[in-house]
């Protein structure tokens, strides 16, 4: 266990926004990066920016950070004003980019040593800073290795220590684990679990469905719009079509015939199993399984599951508008 | 040359680099056209092996086939057959999508009209025709790895190798992606991947799970999940590889 910020002081400021954004409009050059965006997070909540690339999420983020500005729009973090209190909102947020950030030629503890004063932490708070983050990343070993000697998923946690030296309230990681592997990414966000406990509030992007199921609430942006916000649970809910799962073996991998079926919205092949959206299982289930037997498959069982984050996000990008 | 039904075939094999075993006894054998999945830690051993079914790495010991081929007496014939790329894919980004396609049928030795048909072919079947004028500085993440796929099969390899091919790119990238893949070893191309994404690892037919240089379970990815009883493939995975440490008693 261990306690970076505490910031949960009273438990009586139960939903208290940690983070409002309003309205948000941003666009570079011709390109639209953020059309309207706007949103309330809770403080110590893990929230989710799931997108694919260039749907906006970087620019909100570094917007949040004060490293670029808004062209309309406003937020306010930690009851600071986005367009007058960046300084203060600086210092309260840690931000960890897309990109490795460190030193690769300085040692884990100079890299830390240097956020330290990049941040101006206090002599005196500094060494039990220093050793509360060397605990819970368990790099402590590793202080005197330099930093591009380190494997990935220290990279990241050594990465995440130096955003966390100034105790932020919160912490704005953009795709935090993209190359690390799934050891040292569950550790990742059983840490930022610890974290949010404590009352960080983590704003996080990533591109990948299961780490989206690991926070509290999610939002789908895509083309600078918010297409969904929601908890992991409540996001299938969002998926107004039946999944009929196929199990078996030698399935085809083009589906136009299925396609044609009436009531068939998509098919997804995914090694053993042929996922069809559809509107309700009667409808299409003997049409569906004609067509594979006909084409040689071998169907080992046949189910309705519940849909995934991914077939939400997949079904609401298809049916925005504009959508090619 | 033996005309064998497997893609790749390997008994034993096993790589130790001074007193570390990266590789240790591997055995499997990867069916023609199958979707074949390489999951694992970092320093598992999944590089290493696939470094050695490229022909780019003598294995210390045991024995491995590529296409009939074996990677220890003919690592060349080896190289000539099979396609690469990795999430680090190198395409010339200041090139056109077409130039960057010759170029790369150029290095595999392919003749002018050979090249043009192969990319005829290709950027068809991944939507890329719209493309080719376009420099590859500039578009997004999705037709990038598109592009450095077409490129690694311009050459028509009969195995077809992806490190993490789909990395940080969205959903709907990926399904347009794992389309082609599929549409490749429905041609009978067998796809060797490794990732660390359970998102990716699903598509295919079977996944090896590695740890320590050996292959805990190798089963299709609704197998997993329902031997260890997990909703989640992720799940599967790190309670199959606790499990082994646990045994083990240490880890790192």
């Amino acid at each position: 266990m261990f306690v970076l910020g505490a910031h949960r002081a009273n438990d009586e400021t139960g939903d208290a926004m940690s983070i409002l954004i309003d309205d948000i409009h941003k666009t570079y050059g011709a390109q639209g990066a953020l059309a309207g965006v706007t949103l309330s997070i809770r403080e110590g909540e893990r929230f989710g920016l799931i997108g694919p690339d260039g749907a906006g999420k970087s620019s909100l983020m570094r917007i949040l950070c004060g490293l670029i500005r808004a062209d309309r729009g406003s937020f306010t973090l930690c009851g600071l004003d986005g367009n007058r209190d960046l300084r203060a909102i600086k210092s309260s947020i840690g931000y960890m980019p897309q990109r490795f950030s460190l030193y690769p030629d300085l040692t884990v503890a100079e890299n830390l040593r240097f956020f330290a004063d990049l941040f101006t932490v206090p002599r005196r708070e500094r060494d039990e800073r220093l050793e509360r983050l060397y605990r819970f990343s368990r790099l402590k070993p590793f202080a005197a290795r330099r930093a591009a000697a380190l494997s990935g998923g220290m990279k990241q946690k050594l990465a995440l220590s130096c955003a966390l030296i100034h105790t932020p309230r919160v912490l704005i990681l953009d795709e935090p684990t993209t190359g690390v592997d799934p050891v040292s990414r569950r550790e990742f966000w059983d840490i930022l679990s610890e974290l949010s406990r404590d009352g960080t509030t983590i704003l996080v992007s990533t591109p990948y469905m299961d780490e989206a199921a690991r926070c509290d609430r999610i939002a789908f942006i895509h083309h600078g719009r918010l297409l969904a916000v929601d908890t992991p649970a409540g996001i299938p809910g969002r998926f107004p079509l039946t999944i009929l799962e196929f199990r078996g073996r030698r399935f085809p991998v083009r589906h136009d015939d299925m396609l044609r079926v009436r009531g068939v919205a998509s098919v997804r092949l995914l090694g053993d199993r042929l996922r069809v959206a559809c509107e309700s299982r009667e409808a299409v289930e003997r049409a569906v399984r004609d067509m594979l037997e006909r084409s040689g498959a071998e169907i080992l069982s046949v189910r309705t599951d519940t849909p995934s984050i991914e077939d939400t996000f997949v079904h609401l990008m298809h049916e925005e508008p504009g959508h090619v | 040359m033996s005309e064998s039904a497997f893609a790749v075939e390997t008994k034993d094999l096993t790589q130790r680099f001074g007193r570390f075993t990266a590789v240790d006894r591997v055995t499997m054998t990867v069916a023609k056209g199958e979707i074949y999945g390489f999951l694992g830690a970092n320093g598992a051993g999944k590089t290493t092996t696939i470094r050695i079914l490229c022909g780019l790495l003598r294995p210390t010991s045991g024995s491995a086939f590529v296409n009939g081929h074996d990677v220890i007496r003919y690592p060349e014939r080896v190289k000539a057959g099979i396609g690469y790329m990795s999430q680090k894919f190198s395409l010339y980004e200041d090139l056109r999508v077409r130039d960057n396609l010759v170029f790369f049928g150029g290095i595999y030795g392919l003749g002018r009209e050979r090249i043009e048909q192969r990319i005829a072919e290709i950027t068809s079947a991944t939507g890329l025709t719209e493309l080719l004028t376009r420099k590859v500085r500039g578009l997004p993440t999705g037709w990038k790895q598109r592009l450095a796929l077409a490129c690694a099969v311009l050459h028509d390899p009969g195995i077809i190798f992806l490190d993490e091919p789909t990395g940080g790119v969205d959903p709907v990238s990926r399904r347009t992606f794992w389309d082609f893949i599929y549409s490749l070893a429905d041609a009978g191309k067998t796809i060797f991947v490794t990732t660390h994404y359970m998102d990716e690892a699903e598509y295919c037919h079977r996944i090896a799970i590695m740890y320590q240089g050996r292959i805990l379970m190798c089963d299709s990815p609704s197998a997993i999940r329902e031997s260890t009883g997990d909703a989640l493939l992720e799940d599967a995975f790190i309670r199959l590889i606790t499990r082994e440490s646990d045994t083990e008693t240490g880890g790192d």
